[in-house]
């Protein structure tokens, strides 16, 4: 018995020396070529990074997060150093804020100009003059439900406050998207900093508590393919995969208006190889790139040229892939509404979400 | 460690990695859950994260969480105690391997046998798929606390299952024959022999039971559908979604307390335990 534990210290200092020695390596290569990546999971076609890797020779280390709030901590700590991160709308306006965000130098982006301009212009609101970031993935955020368990259409956020769809309802768990969905239904602004509509959009919140099934993020896909609800709040981008596996799913964005949401390419100020950086944006902005990426996670690209080139005339002119401007005006994106906002905002949502 | 031969070279060298080891993975990571629990977001000391356990949401969740870990905790004793007995009783040349069919499942990702359970508790479910094929009423208790417990108790029986079945496993035959001898029956044998001499096993599964039942998160997420919240649950927002690790550490701090008067209690039973042998 003595044998094998000496064996086995033996064996975990060797571990730990190894990767000393692997951590220590892994800094000195120097001309060895990476980009370290952080972008949301199952958010790239893992093909495009080899192609990419093969074309330049540069490697990609590539991390992933669930949420910005996740995100965030990480990058500002400056624990690691990406070069390249894919934050939403308001997170990107609160980089900025915090000074962890570099211009980019479009100059070695050709790419960019496949980018469409509407896209930037919805840019503006939260990087004003377009100077830190360049679109990757866009959408909206709706209802999605099942024909065959609902009434009639559905077309407005009332439906999700209708008793008659008791237990039956999948509830978003994300703080800004369930307020901004209550804010919207009462016909303020998803941005309102309002302490009278704030507490309203709250107590329609809890009025709803009893009606939702559960609160999810990612398992409405799921459960509203096994025909679990006959609603949920969903991201448009879900919506396409869903009504692939279950005909019967129908996505819609609601009357009173909803979210409309831009995830985008950012460089962080302490990135350590800007350069390689700037390949790899310009890469993901090719149009078969883009094109290939939007086949794999099927939310909407901003990439005009890589919209035309879907083969799918249905895909191409969905409305749920790509709303019309109709739709879009209804639509206000996220902003950053600082760090005392924030904690009111957690604060209600946890009144909710403890069903007081 | 009681022998104070002085230690060679080797052996401080080989000491070395657990050393670092504990302080870099256990002691440092205590000391910031209680730095940060501590203060607030400019640095400064304050009690507000710990007090802030008194609110109306923070109340709820910590009742429902005792609540729960309670029924958790009795459901897998009362499931185990009979089972480690026959597993330690039965004549079976390979009881060992028996208890080792037990402890299996746990070689899989916890998380995805909890998943698992998902698929078979929902609404559409498993279960309630097949008991609509045979003519039966379905059953509907995903998003219920019961669903919690369900998924608690089956997670962590096996830490209840071991300690017990350990104990019973060596414990003498003679004491047990010894009782019979003497005109107890059945009854009295188990109640006043096998019973206080497997309480150390009792209260040590009790403790692994309790304590991870009461910290859960994961679990009450899934099979909750993120309606109820356990103290894990909102320590696990404070930290991922709100952003504020000086109100998560605040609030683990007092779980951290409750953890404390169980080990506290459960020591003081061990002791009581060994002290109840009449040897």
């Amino acid at each position: 018995m003595r044998k094998v534990r000496r064996v086995l210290a033996v064996l975990l200092i060797l571990a730990l020396a190894a990767t000393c020695f692997s951590a220590c390596g892994k800094k000195s290569s120097g001309d060895d070529q990476v980009v370290y990546v952080y972008n949301w999971g199952e958010y790239i076609d893992p093909d495009a990074l080899d192609m990419f890797e093969e074309e330049t020779g540069i490697r990609v280390i590539y991390d992933e997060y669930e949420t910005n709030e996740i995100m965030f901590p990480k990058v500002q700590a400056g624990a690691v150093a990406y070069d390249v991160i894919c934050p939403s709308d308001y997170m990107i306006a609160k980089m900025i804020e915090e000074d962890l965000l570099q211009p980019i130098n479009f100059d070695n982006i050709p790419n960019v100009e496949n980018i469409g301009s509407i896209y930037k212009e919805m840019s503006e609101e939260f990087d004003p003059g377009n100077k830190f970031s360049v679109p990757y993935c866009w959408g909206t955020v709706g209802i999605l439900y099942n024909k065959t368990m609902v009434d009639g259409e559905i077309t407005s956020w009332s439906a999700i406050f209708d008793e008659k769809y008791a237990d039956n309802i999948l509830m978003i768990d994300s703080v800004r998207d369930a307020m901004g969905v209550a804010l919207k239904y009462l016909g303020y602004s998803l941005n309102s900093t309002h302490e009278g509509e704030l507490e309203e959009a709250k107590n329609l919140l809890i009025e709803q508590y009893p009606l939702v099934q559960a609160y999810v993020v990612d398992q409405v896909r799921d459960k509203m393919i096994n025909n679990e609800a006959a609603l949920g709040v969903i991201y448009s981008g879900e919506a396409i995969y869903t009504a692939r596996e279950n005909e019967d799913l129908v996505y819609v964005v609601p009357d009173e208006g909803s979210n409309v949401w831009i995830d985008s390419w950012v460089i962080p100020k302490n990135a350590p190889n800007v350069e390689n950086a700037e390949k790899f944006i310009d890469f993901m902005c090719r149009p078969e790139i883009a094109l290939l990426n939007f086949d794999y996670i099927t939310y909407s690209t901003p990439n005009v040229a890589a919209q035309e080139l879907i083969e799918d005339e249905d895909i191409r002119t969905s409305k749920t892939a790509f709303p019309d401007d109709e739709i879009l005006h209804r639509c206000e994106a996220f902003v950053y509404l600082g760090e005392e906002m924030d904690e009111i905002y957690n604060a209600k949502w946890e009144e909710v979400k403890s069903g007081q | 460690m009681k022998n104070k031969k002085r230690h060679s070279l080797g052996q401080l060298l080989l000491a070395g990695p657990y050393t670092v080891w504990m302080v870099g993975f256990i002691v440092i990571p205590l000391f910031l859950i209680v730095y940060y629990g501590l203060t607030n977001k400019s640095g400064a000391f304050t009690w507000e994260n710990i007090t802030a356990i008194t609110s109306a949401v923070n109340m709820k969740a910590l009742w429902l969480s005792v609540e729960l870990s309670v029924i958790c905790t009795v459901v897998c004793l009362v499931l185990s105690y009979p089972l480690a007995m026959i597993l330690a009783n039965s004549k079976m040349k390979n009881s060992s391997l028996t208890a080792f069919l037990f402890i299996l499942p746990m070689w899989m990702n916890a998380l995805l046998r909890t998943l698992a359970w998902l698929t078979l508790l929902e609404n559409n479910g498993v279960i309630n798929t097949i008991l609509t094929k045979i003519g039966l009423p379905t059953i509907h208790i995903i998003n219920t606390p019961t669903a919690i417990v369900f998924g608690m108790v089956y997670n962590y029986i096996p830490f209840m299952i071991l300690p017990i079945y350990n104990v019973l496993v060596k414990l003498d035959k003679n004491v047990i024959n010894a009782a019979r001898d003497l005109g107890a029956n059945a009854v009295q044998t188990f109640l006043r022999v096998i019973l206080p001499l497997s309480i150390p096993g009792i209260i040590s599964g009790i403790t692994m039971v309790f304590v991870p039942s009461l910290t859960t998160f994961a679990i009450s997420d899934i099979l909750g559908g993120s309606k109820i919240l356990l103290l894990g649950n909102i320590i696990e927002q404070k930290f991922k979604t709100a952003n504020n690790w000086h109100a998560g550490s605040g609030l683990s701090l007092v779980l951290m307390v409750f953890i404390i008067v169980t080990m506290v209690i459960s020591s003081h039973y061990e002791k009581d335990g060994e002290s109840a042998n009449v040897w």
